[in-house]
């Protein structure tokens, strides 16, 4: 492969506090240099990115690519494309295909997809349990050794404590985060969106955010008891953000994400029942959203992940309560977070980079996050002072369910790289 | 576009006048139900659906009764579904309903928000016969009615709604009508079937029902569902009635002018006894007898029809 020389970018690489005009030569798929005035060798294709910035690709710790089971709402294919269109230059797959990911040929199956499709790299997450039925504890070491960075009940939240305390303690044995979708079933079951004023109004039954904040508080006591590593996922509640607060404080092992929807929304966007405003956690009030973002500001909450759900149109084409929850977020996930958080002044665009490329990689424990000389060449090029308007129907994701569309939003990934290769190229008219 | 637009989906999207004009456009109705001959022509030529999901005879009959006397040509259909084909259902009804190019769709739908879907689709108008727990319209119309038909008027009346207040489209249609009209409105019931958030909402909560009894001048009495036993929001019925029960001795203090209403079907002995349901505070039969007016004037309104008119359509069509 022809070495790749990104020239006279503002190259920002979080990893390292690194923060001006640069180039950055990358050859063997790897970074081999960053610095001003960097040659190209002979043969290297050379892009001048010259207002652009320059960053470690980014990160998604928790995406839902629908394969096995549901390719007609997305593939693994088509979900690294998207992810590559939105900068993303690695995704963490979630293991709720039909049938479950759970064992080590159903990872192997998605790593080999993946490396198939030759865009974003995927990792696959493994279930916690067997079928995620929440009972018998799937086969970890050898899902490890397929390929497998974490394991996760996501979407079936793991109800018993024995099973959570279980898998905590026998995760430390891989060294591997236990991705957990905090959510008492109980106090969940039925509902449609946040409990609040806008759900009594919408007659819609509510999820209380104690609903949420019970599970993080068992979690929390449970990885002090196992001394493993609990991840928590998209957290939606500032009662969440005190618990996971406090758990940081004594030094336990908890590390958390929030989604770009939950720190731009409210339940406000469920009125007139617009089921694209459904999703789980649900959309909370807007003193939520203020805890999420002030604790992403002070590192509480380590980083930014899409929680990309697709659905088929006609499912979301349904009532309130019969629409599926979730919402599609790689192509929109950089530039709702940018414009939500960076022209305010609530994340400088440095913080922001390492809240969705830097930190994801590290508590997940992927190569890339950086640019350090010998890292895997995964890099973004983002454009942001490129305003565009969502258009759901130029997205590579094979879903389009997303709440976001027709807003005007600032920030947009222009080259995605993958050790060295471009898998996006927004000037080539590679998009749809 | 008439006076209300095109669909009737609840209270909470209506401005005061238009459901002053709804009330006021009732009255010349009442009397077409009086005659012998109980038909005017006014909706000649226009075709109705009354699309019932979910179980109803009061509602559908009167709305049927009202349709009739308006001369408009009717069909029923009565779909149940399961839950998860009920999205689907409704997609493909509504294209179906607007292929058959009908003028109005009635809908009473188990999900909350179901006749904004239905009519965000269709160019018909819709009229909402209640949707889950979202909004029930000509109920909290004819309530409304009721009460300026037996104290003069709505504002200033204190107004208590008892019972199951979270899962109920009647209470909050009524929570909005009578709001929007000047009325006191409170709520009594057990704090498990209490919506979070409903004092934001200008309401009073009654912790007694005695003390409910003893502040209002209008009883709302709401049905109260077996399966809220059955779910756990409440121990027991018999326990409900003893705690919650609008009875005869709980109004035995309580001035003449105390009325109670209920929305329908009664369970006598749950939420209220029927001394009271049957006695001279009871407004009940009332209600029925104005729905069917209140309806008349929804359908006539949204139809196209003008306010200053209706009187002029018990003679002939509006032209």
């Amino acid at each position: 492969m022809r070495p790749l020389l990104l020239r006279g970018g503002r190259v920002i690489d979080p990893s390292r506090g690194y923060d001006q005009t640069a180039d950055v030569l990358i050859d063997d798929g790897k970074i081999a240099a960053v610095g001003a005035g960097v040659g190209a060798p002979d043969g290297a294709e050379v892009r001048d990115v010259a207002g652009r910035i320059v960053a470690p690709g980014l990160v998604d710790v928790h995406v839902h690519l629908r394969e096995p089971g549901n390719e007609d709402e997305e593939t693994v294919a088509t979900g690294a494309r998207a992810a590559a269109a939105g900068g993303f230059t690695a995704v963490c797959a979630m293991p709720n295909t039909d049938p479950v990911t759970d064992n080590q040929a159903a990872v192997g199956f998605i790593v080999r997809q993946s490396v198939r499709a030759g865009f974003a790299r995927v990792y696959p997450i493994g279930a916690v349990s067997v079928g995620q039925r929440g009972e018998r504890l799937a086969e970890m070491g050898e899902m490890v050794g397929a390929g497998a960075v974490a394991v996760s009940d996501d979407g079936r939240p793991v109800a018993s404590g024995h099973l959570m305390r279980t898998v905590l303690e026998y995760a430390r044995t891989f060294d591997i985060p236990v991705a957990d979708h905090c959510e008492e079933p109980t106090l969940a079951a039925g509902g449609a969106m946040h409990e609040g004023l806008v759900a009594t109004r919408l007659g819609l039954k509510g999820i209380p955010a104690a609903a949420e904040e019970i599970m993080v508080a068992r979690d929390i006591v449970l990885a002090e008891l196992t001394g493993g590593h609990v991840h928590l996922c998209h957290l939606s509640t500032r009662g969440a953000v005190d618990l996971l607060r406090r758990a940081k404080e004594r030094g336990l092992r908890v590390t958390a994400e929030v989604t770009p929807h939950h720190l731009a929304l409210t339940d406000h966007a469920c009125e007139d029942y617009d089921t694209h405003a459904k999703m789980n956690p649900p959309l909370r009030e807007a003193a939520d959203v203020a805890a999420l973002r002030a604790a992403l500001k002070d590192g509480a909450i380590d980083c930014i992940a899409s929680d990309h759900a697709p659905h088929a149109y006609d499912e979301k084409e349904a009532a309130f309560d019969d629409a599926p929850f979730g919402i599609v977020g790689l192509e929109t996930a950089f530039a709702v977070a940018y414009s939500e958080l960076v022209p305010g002044g609530v994340l400088s665009l440095p913080e922001l980079l390492r809240r969705m490329s830097t930190e994801p990689a590290r508590i997940f424990g992927l190569p890339g996050g950086t640019l350090a000389p010998g890292a895997p060449g995964d890099v973004c090029v983002l454009d942001v002072s490129d305003v565009w308007i969502v258009d759901p129907t130029r997205f590579h994701s094979k879903s389009r369910n997303t709440p976001f569309a027709g807003r005007t939003v600032t920030g947009r990934a222009a080259l995605t790289v993958v050790a060295g290769k471009v898998v996006h190229d927004a000037g080539a008219g590679a998009g749809r | 576009m008439t006076a209300l637009g095109k669909d009737l989906i609840g209270l909470e999207a209506l401005a005061p006048e238009q459901i002053r004009l709804l009330l006021d456009t009732a009255e010349p109705f009442k009397e077409v139900s009086e005659r012998p001959i109980k038909k005017v022509p006014a909706l000649r030529g226009k075709t109705i659906v009354n699309l019932f999901f979910e179980a109803s005879t009061r509602t559908r009959i009167s709305f049927e009764f009202a349709e009739k006397r308006l001369s408009a040509d009717t069909v029923n259909v009565a779909a149940t579904g399961s839950s998860v084909s009920k999205g689907e259902t409704l997609v493909d009804t509504a294209k179906n309903l607007e292929a058959m190019r009908i003028d109005m769709v009635v809908i009473r739908h188990g999900a909350s928000g179901a006749a904004q879907f239905l009519a965000r689709r269709i160019a018909s108008n819709v009229i909402n016969a209640g949707d889950g727990k979202h909004e029930h319209p000509t109920q909290a119309l004819l309530d409304l009615l009721t009460i300026r038909d037996k104290l003069g008027r709505i504002e200033g009346i204190k107004v208590c709604l008892v019972g199951d207040i979270l899962h109920s489209r009647v209470a909050r249609s009524n929570l909005w009508g009578l709001t929007k009209l000047g009325a006191q409105v409170a709520v009594c019931g057990p704090r498990t079937l209490l919506p979070r958030g409903i004092e934001e909402l200008g309401v009073t909560v009654f912790r007694r029902i005695e003390d409910a009894i003893a502040w209002a001048d209008v009883l709302n009495v709401l049905r109260l569902q077996l399966e809220r036993m059955e779910a756990g929001f409440i121990p027991s019925l018999r326990e409900y009635y003893r705690v919650f029960g609008v009875t005869a001795e709980r109004l035995e203090r309580a001035p003449q002018e105390l009325l109670v209403m209920h929305p329908g079907p009664m369970n006598r002995g749950v939420e209220i006894d029927s001394r009271v349901a049957d006695g001279a505070h009871s407004v009940i039969l009332d209600q029925v007898t104005n729905g069917v007016a209140v309806r008349m004037a929804v359908l006539y309104l949204l139809a196209g029809g003008k306010p200053e008119l209706a009187d002029a359509a018990k003679r002939g069509a509006p032209d």
